[in-house]
């Protein structure tokens, strides 16, 4: 008896730090669900940010990714230089020069973050071999990519530092989201 | 009709010709053209007497597993002329299909004919539920990785919601409603709500956005506010009453009520919870130059339809006909719909079949006497939050420019023309 009484007064005793965790944290309330591991996470967590924090090591410059381009079969589809085959144009056949909104939509060409271009080719490409793709070889291409389209000189290179600091054509200069809440209208004074 | 008195068989007959007169305009003439046959009507019995009227259709170890439509209703699905690629392409990829609005019925799209988008042209992925699980991460006090039958297992939801593309774009050069608004479907939808997970997992409180991955090949995904997760985000694992087809993300997809179809991610693998907004190759396409294109290009505005009758449909002639047609908003519940059957000068509030749900189709219908004379039908919607479908007209006059001019999602009141012979066409051609 005495020692049951002993843990309750400890478990009395606990409890406010117990609680104080809790408030810290949510309490789940059903259980369901497993914690992944924090490999399981990095194998499934294939988003690049504009901060590039989650872009694996690696390096590549354009001339390197004119190279993968033909041996990884880019070429097949997209054309020669990006341009003329059944894919996606992936160089503006008028001009590298017009305003970014005047040109034909390409490339992730119009993101405000060269991070998005690679994000893409490392999730999307190539068709049907989808994520088999080395880093090397997606750094690579987008230098190549970039370079074809005027974003970047030719002696670029690029790797997990320097691609997010590449500036994209668009700069600022693209609409913001506005802030979303349910039950808002589409457009602020727009009737309809 | 021969007999006297009405037999079961002919209530039968009529019963029949209901269900499978799928163009309405063709139900009525059709109803009691069949003569009756006096020796039929010896044999008071379903069984007997229908033998003698229309062929049966024996019994198959298929058909008692799995149902089939009548032959006779032909109604199906296109590739959407929007973007001009064909569904499916030489490799067998699906980009848009869309769904035949004309013949639809109710406010359930079936699942067989729900309009289909992938996010670049996409094989579908053949996905065994045992193995799939969502994984939610993040910006949460636990990371949680749910199987199946795990998310079973939580509190469900069964909802009616309508996915819309952005590309369901109508224009002049469009011949059907199929073409001019086919890429929006509805279906009652059945999950665990997203917030109940997010709870689960505990939300931090820097958290104000999240991404919704795909498992297809592209791995398509997209940005959404946290505030939506936690309002009304479905994580969606039953269609219509049985589980989603493949081409709508079988096993698990979001629905995200009232945003773009693109929003919808299918084949959901992953949420990830953030403080700012990602952008992935699926939000880039939302890029915009400018502020109010940004702002429509999410939330889908007040739109309606009329699917009867509607473009190269034929009326038979004048006299009473039920116009009938489909409303929904991506703000809230239809609040009220009305029809013009003069081109725009009277409107006349229509009845719904239903109570409207939000974010869901809900039909409308307007008794109507055409007098034979050469007019115009159109729709009008206004939501519970107050927005109106608007004319063309008007969208260009509030952002001065040219008629033709609609930012985000194309609302604008959609005209069908009849001509004194009953011919409906696009009024916008």
């Amino acid at each position: 008896m005495g020692s049951l009484k002993l843990a309750a007064a400890l478990l009395l005793l606990g409890s406010p730090v117990l609680a104080s965790t809790a408030l810290a944290q949510s309490a789940p309330t059903y259980g369901l669900g497993r914690v992944p591991s924090a490999e399981e996470v990095r194998a499934r967590d294939i988003n690049i940010s504009e901060t590039g924090e989650e872009l694996p090591p690696g390096r590549g410059t354009p001339k390197e990714g004119e190279k993968v381009f033909t041996l990884q079969g880019c070429i097949v589809c997209h054309g020669p230089e990006g341009v003329g085959g059944v894919g996606p144009k992936l160089k503006s056949s008028t001009s590298q020069d017009l305003p970014i909104w005047r040109r034909e939509r390409i490339l992730p060409l119009r993101s405000p973050f060269a991070t998005t271009v690679w994000d893409y080719i490392n999730r999307g490409m190539p068709l049907g071999r989808e994520g088999t793709l080395k880093p090397d070889e997606v750094y690579a291409l987008t230098a190549y990519l970039l370079f074809v389209n005027k974003v970047i000189p030719e002696d670029t290179v690029l790797d997990e530092k320097s691609l997010p600091k590449v500036k994209m054509p668009i700069g600022e200069g693209y609409a913001r989201l506005p802030d979303w809440k349910p039950g808002t209208r589409r457009l602020e004074g727009y009737p309809y | 009709m021969g007999s006297k008195r009405t037999s079961r068989r002919e209530l039968i007959k009529g019963g029949g010709a209901l269900a499978g007169g799928f163009t309405l305009g063709a139900v009525a003439p059709a109803l009691g053209q069949t003569p009756a046959s006096d020796h039929a009507s010896a044999h008071d019995h379903p069984m007997a007497t229908g033998s003698h009227d229309y062929p049966m259709i024996p019994g198959s170890k298929d058909l008692i597993a799995y149902g089939q439509r009548s032959h006779f209703v032909t109604s199906v699905r296109i590739a959407h002329p929007m973007g001009g690629r064909p569904s499916p392409d030489a490799f067998g990829k699906v980009f848009h299909v869309a769904s035949p609005l004309q013949d639809s019925v109710g406010v359930i799209t079936p699942s067989s004919l729900h309009y289909v988008a992938t996010t670049r042209g996409s094989f579908i992925p053949d996905i065994d539920p045992k193995e799939h699980t969502l994984m939610i991460h993040g910006l949460v006090d636990r990371p949680l990785t749910f199987t199946m039958e795990d998310l079973k297992r939580l509190p469900s939801v069964t909802r009616l919601h309508f996915i819309e593309c952005a590309g369901n774009r109508h224009n002049g050069r469009q011949k059907t409603v199929q073409e001019t608004h086919g890429m929006t479907s509805c279906a009652e939808w059945t999950g665990v709500l997203l917030s109940t997970l997010l709870k689960e997992c505990g939300l931090k409180s820097s958290a104000t956005w999240f991404v919704a991955e795909g498992a297809e090949e592209v791995k398509g995904a997209s940005s959404m506010p946290i505030a939506k997760a936690m309002d009304d985000c479905l994580i969606a694992y039953g269609q219509n009453g049985e589980p989603l087809r493949p081409q709508q993300g079988f096993p698990l997809r979001i629905v995200v009520p009232g945003f773009e179809g693109i929003f919808n991610t299918k084949w959901l693998r992953r949420i990830k919870v953030v403080d700012r907004y990602l952008m992935n190759y699926s939000d880039y396409g939302h890029l915009r130059e400018d502020d109010e294109g940004a702002a429509l290009g999410y939330q889908i505005g007040p739109k309606s339809v009329i699917t009867y009758p509607s473009g190269t449909q034929q009326l038979p002639g004048k006299g009473t006909y039920e116009i009938s047609g489909l409303a929904w908003s991506g703000g809230g519940a239809i609040k009220t719909v009305e029809v013009s059957t003069d081109g725009g000068k009277k409107w006349n509030r229509a009845e719904f079949k239903m109570t409207p749900q939000r974010m869901a189709h809900v039909r409308f219908a307007y008794q109507w006497n055409w007098d034979g004379n050469e007019t115009e039908l159109l729709s009008r919607a206004t939501d519970e939050i107050g927005q109106q479908q608007p004319m063309l007209a008007q969208i260009a006059e509030f952002f001065k420019k040219p008629v033709g001019y609609v930012p985000g999602l194309n609302n604008s009141i959609m005209p069908w023309k009849i001509a004194k012979d009953g011919k409906v066409t696009n009024g916008l051609a």
